[in-house]
């Protein structure tokens, strides 16, 4: 203890007091403050960075199941429409089916009755006809038989009743 | 693998200088022989060796590098000469070259300075230093204040510089970029280290921030300046119970100041015991926060003059030895010792550091409910 007293120097003990506070407060204002300041602000950083990554990671999840529901929503989609225009498809071509028939049918109809009233033109026209060449032909029997008035009529009953209308 | 190769050759290399030194010196001692006999010599070599380490643990008012004794029987010291500043009637400032080695009186204006045992006393023209009986250690002349720059102040400075250099601008490399570059890359973990081991456990999140800058400063110091005391150049700073007195007083003044009720309470009205308890307590109490910092003084001190005693006594070791088998085992011996220093250098530092930091949380500690 005395030689600890003895080989005590104040001149040193001051000097180590005052260069030692000096570089306390000149480090802690250049470098300690500075330094922890740059440390703290990168280790925020790091761990922003993390959970932002982690966010991101959540939200790409999301995104993917979002994705996956909306495709499969799609998919359901596409199958409906699919399905609707085939039953549009069947019934546009049983409507179209049905029409041409009945266009056919009416067509047929409308055929049946031209032919019918052109036949029936025609017979009254051949009628008018026959009977036209019925008189010419009376009138050449006439004609050529005159004299045997009775016998020339008799013979235009038995020639009108055997040109039977068929 | 590589590394482990070149640790091996560095420690191999080591081995063959030392037995070049050791036979080297085994020639001087041979032609020392012829002059002396060998008993005087060898009193007067563990004397010389003795002489040695007590200077070398000693603050001193030259930066001597080296002193050897030339062919004429001289002793001749190589270094520089450092400024002496005394207050004794006024500020005094002169060259140590003056006291040539504490062999001349210094006469600075109308006053008489000598040097004993590394301490100036204020003598007359002729020097002469005045005994109590029975006492060769302690002069009982006027000693003047003395501010002088010595060795150890020199490199105090230098430290704080090159600390201040080297961390000012580990500080500015941030800026720049956020990851550390250079010697960063090496501090900044230390720094953390620091910061989450020490720091942050001992005094808590809350308050840890103001404590910082001292208790980095603290390592740092401690750690670079308990290095160089290793290196050849002699400089032994963290021995001399002044500069850690100053230290600890530091880590003492800034428990006091920073100290919240709840520690004063359990200084001086210890809860949770009987109140008689409490009254023997409290003296103890008080006297435990001297004696706290105490401890650090007394530590750091004595672990570093001790490792410096023993290393240095183990190298004089191998100069006492005359044979190449102890001088090569003290070698060894010695270099072992050498790198359990550089061990303690740092230990040393890290436990004031940790303790300060102990003793700081103590201090700012919230209150808890017994």
């Amino acid at each position: 203890m005395e030689k600890l007293i003895s080989e005590f120097s104040f001149g040193l003990f001051f000097w180590q007091l005052f260069l030692f506070v000096g570089l306390v407060l000149l480090l802690w204002k250049f470098a300690w403050k500075p330094i922890l300041e740059a440390v703290n602000s990168r280790e925020d950083g790091i761990k922003d960075a993390l959970a932002s990554a982690e966010n991101a990671k959540k939200e790409m999840q999301n995104l993917q199941a979002d994705n996956e529901k909306l495709l499969k929503e799609a998919r359901a989609e596409r199958e409906a429409m699919l399905k609707e225009a085939r039953e549009i498809k069947e019934k546009m071509i049983a409507d179209a089916k049905e029409e041409a028939q009945a266009q056919a049918g009416k067509m047929i109809a409308q055929a049946e009755e031209s032919i019918r009233s052109e036949k029936q033109a025609a017979l009254a026209e051949l009628k008018n006809q026959v009977a036209t060449i019925s008189v010419e032909i009376a009138e050449k029997v006439v004609h050529g038989e005159l004299e045997d008035k009775k016998k020339q009529l008799s013979l235009v009953d038995k020639m009108l009743n055997d040109v039977t209308l068929n | 693998m590589r590394r482990k190769f070149s640790i091996k050759k560095i420690t191999l290399l080591l081995f063959l200088v030392s037995f070049v030194a050791v036979s080297q010196h085994h020639g001087d001692e041979a032609g020392h022989k012829e002059a002396t006999t060998q008993g005087t010599s060898e009193d007067a070599q563990k004397k010389s060796i003795k002489d040695y380490i007590n200077h070398h643990l000693l603050d001193s008012y030259d930066f001597g590098l080296y002193s050897y004794t030339n062919d004429e029987g001289e002793k001749v010291h190589v270094g520089f000469p450092l400024p002496v500043i005394l207050w004794d009637d006024g500020l005094k400032v002169f060259s140590s070259s003056k006291f040539h080695h504490g062999e001349e009186v210094a006469k600075v204006g109308d006053n008489y300075y000598k040097m004993y045992h590394n301490k100036i006393y204020k003598t007359d023209a002729e020097g002469t230093l005045n005994f109590e009986e029975g006492d060769h250690e302690h002069p009982t002349n006027v000693k003047p204040l003395d501010f002088s720059i010595t060795k150890n102040v020199v490199f105090i400075f230098l430290v704080s510089l090159l600390m201040f250099i080297v961390f000012s601008r580990m500080a500015k490399s941030y800026k720049k970029n956020p990851m550390p570059k250079g010697a960063g890359r090496f501090l900044e973990p230390i720094i953390l280290f620091i910061r989450d081991d020490i720091a942050i456990p001992n005094i808590g999140k809350k308050h840890y921030k103001k404590y910082m800058g001292f208790l980095l400063t603290v390592f740092f110091f401690i750690w670079i300046i308990n290095l160089l005391g290793l290196t050849p150049l002699g400089v032994n700073v963290t021995n001399n119970i002044a500069v850690t007195f100053a230290l600890a007083l530091i880590t003492y003044l800034i428990t006091t100041f920073t100290a919240n009720k709840n520690y004063w309470g359990h200084i001086f009205w210890m809860p949770g015991v009987p109140w008689p308890m409490k009254i023997i307590l409290a003296p103890i109490e008080l006297l435990g926060t001297i004696i706290k910092p105490f401890s650090l003084m007394i530590r750091l001190y004595a672990n570093i003059t001790a490792g410096h005693i023993v290393l240095m006594s183990i190298i004089g070791l191998m100069f006492l030895f005359k044979n190449w088998l102890g001088s090569s085992l003290s070698f060894g011996l010695a270099f072992a010792l050498a790198l359990l220093e550089l061990l303690v250098a740092a230990l040393q530092a890290y436990i004031f550091t940790m303790l300060s930091a102990l003793y700081f949380g103590s201090a700012v500690e919230e209150h808890h409910d017994h």
